[in-house]
């Protein structure tokens, strides 16, 4: 648990930040932080709160409780100099049909005070080819670019990615990563929520899991699943029973001895470091049991 | 070291004052709207194709001409404010250009001054094609109060800029919106006295057509294009043009919403 909102080091700090849809609590009292120059993820289920969060962060959406710092500044103040400094990609938002990707990328251009060249993020996002194509007839993937691309024209030091590859195909959500991938290289700091495991572990520096309006771990994806420790053998019965354990040295102890008291042997036993997987479907499909200590 | 290259590369920082962002956003919806061709159709040709029609039928009949001419002028500037921004601002809405729009640092009322911007330009284009039209092709005189014209014409305008965009909010999504605008543009059209003089309609229809704006906006440019009545002869109608507006404004306003509706 963080302490009070103080550092200035940080992109974003979010303490116990509450939303409420009329009587249903869709944030519970979140907490998380994320470091400036960071992949972040935000990782959960549907209508696990991600959305919220982050239409919170980008100052779509006022809170009803907590402290929420994004660069320094209060995102429910709606300040002008945040929103020259935030890129936003969100989920499903349409632009104007008539105009050629280059030309709405340009227009796009004049709102901002510093813009990235257009030339430049056309590249970025890969749309160079489509640049002079009316976006009405854009793919669905090319129009996701197009996203990604209007996110980018103001150089924004911080960008928010909504869900960026839900509905691509392999292909196109590899182009994405690559976009992400090339964010980070920048310098930028990144915020993406997904329910894709592999999407988390292969960008995120560190992931948040969410579920039920509440973070249930946060860390680095690899460190998520190196905590706990998974020992599994074959029972009397001959199903395989497992046990998570932060010791595995004492559990092993426990159990052989306890096995060789009885004369008997554990048949495949195994000792696992979780994956983030194994982390998340536990957190998430289990109801009401204890999140596991994780250092942050 | 590469990140001072970049700085160089970069385009000088944009004047984002008041002004220029608006006038960039209206002509941006205008190259838009010429895009558009059904837009352009409703925005443009439709009102002069009406007054070709009706020309013609009354083409042996002076009055009935002086009536059509200033008749479809209201209605042009009604179409072209209530009806274009009623559609526009539910489908910017509802397709998320709004939400895109309200991320960025555009200022709402720079951006929301060149949208409407674009219907009053539509408006002010369709008024001189049909005065002209009236004096070149149906022989009607050239309005004989300019004054007044421009200031039924201003009042009109505002009047249903603001209630297209306070009728947006009642929308649900852009198939439906035709139904809506329509429901309560050609009604009006209809008694209102664009295709016919209004003293002719039984009384019930006049009572109606009295609360409502588009008879009082007809009544004045009538007045100012063809009896040569001023506003002062009109001050009742401008009022009750101008009253509209003002409850227009109120719900525009209150209303508005970025986000497209969910439940």
């Amino acid at each position: 648990m963080m302490g009070r909102v103080t550092s200035a080091a940080q992109a974003i700090e979010v303490v116990g930040l509450r939303k409420v849809y009329g009587d249903r609590e869709a944030l519970r009292g979140l907490d998380f932080s994320v470091a400036r120059g960071e992949v972040f993820g935000l990782l959960g289920p549907n209508g696990a709160g991600k959305t919220t969060t982050v239409e919170v962060l980008e100052g779509y959406r006022e809170r009803d409780g907590g402290e929420v710092r994004v660069l320094g500044e209060d995102p429910g103040a709606r300040g002008t100099r945040l929103r020259e400094r935030v890129g936003v990609v969100l989920q499903s938002c349409g632009t104007y049909p008539h105009l050629t990707v280059q030309e709405t990328l340009e227009h796009w251009a004049t709102l901002y005070p510093a813009p990235r060249p257009v030339a430049e993020v056309l590249a970025l996002a890969g749309l160079e080819e489509v640049a002079a194509r009316r976006a009405r007839v854009l793919s669905g993937g090319q129009l996701r670019r197009l996203d990604f691309a209007l996110a980018l024209i103001g150089d924004p030091e911080l960008i928010f990615l909504d869900e960026p590859t839900t509905g691509f195909d392999p292909a196109a959500r590899r182009a994405a990563w690559d976009v992400v991938r090339a964010l980070r290289d920048l310098g930028k700091t990144v915020v993406l929520t997904t329910h894709y495991l592999d999407e988390a572990q292969a960008l995120a520096d560190r992931v948040a899991i969410v579920k039920d309006g509440r973070v249930l771990a946060e860390g680095p994806p690899d460190a998520l699943g190196a905590t706990r420790y998974r020992v599994a053998w074959r029972d009397d019965a001959g199903s395989i029973a497992e046990r998570f354990t932060d010791d595995p040295t004492a559990l092993l102890h426990e159990l052989t001895s306890a096995a060789l008291a009885r004369g008997e042997q554990l048949e495949e036993l195994s000792v696992t470091r979780p994956s983030l997987e194994d982390v998340y479907l536990e957190l998430t499909t289990a109801a009401d049991e204890p999140a596991p200590a994780v250092p942050a | 070291m590469s990140e001072a290259s970049v700085e160089l590369a970069r385009p000088r920082a944009r004047q984002n004052g008041w002004w220029a962002t608006s006038w960039r956003q209206f002509r941006l919806e205008r190259r838009m709207f010429w895009r558009n061709p059904s837009a352009a159709f409703f925005g443009v040709l439709l009102p002069l194709l009406l007054l070709a029609i009706f020309g013609a039928v009354f083409s042996n009949n002076q009055h009935d001409l002086n009536v059509i001419v200033p008749g479809i002028a209201g209605m042009s500037l009604m179409s072209a404010t209530f009806t274009s921004l009623a559609y526009n601002v539910t489908t910017l809405r509802e397709r998320g250009i709004l939400k895109r729009l309200r991320g960025t640092p555009l200022r709402p009322s720079a951006y929301l001054a060149g949208l409407a911007s674009n219907a009053v330009a539509n408006a002010a284009l369709q008024l001189a094609l049909v005065i002209l039209a009236g004096r070149f092709v149906f022989g009607v005189p050239w309005p004989r109060d300019w004054g007044s014209l421009l200031i039924f014409a201003a009042v009109g305008v505002v009047s249903f800029a603001f209630l297209g965009v306070a009728l947006s909010h009642l929308i649900p999504n852009p198939e439906s919106a035709p139904a809506y605008v329509n429901a309560v543009f050609l009604p009006q059209i209809l008694i209102a006295g664009v295709f016919y003089d209004a003293k002719d309609a039984p009384a019930l229809i006049r009572d109606v057509a009295d609360v409502l704006p588009l008879k009082h906006l007809v009544d004045g440019l009538s007045g100012a294009m063809i009896d040569g009545t001023g506003v002062g002869d009109h001050v009742v109608a401008l009022l009750v043009l101008a009253a509209w507006g003002a409850v227009g404004a109120l719900f525009a306003v209150r209303g508005f919403s970025w986000e497209a509706r969910r439940d």
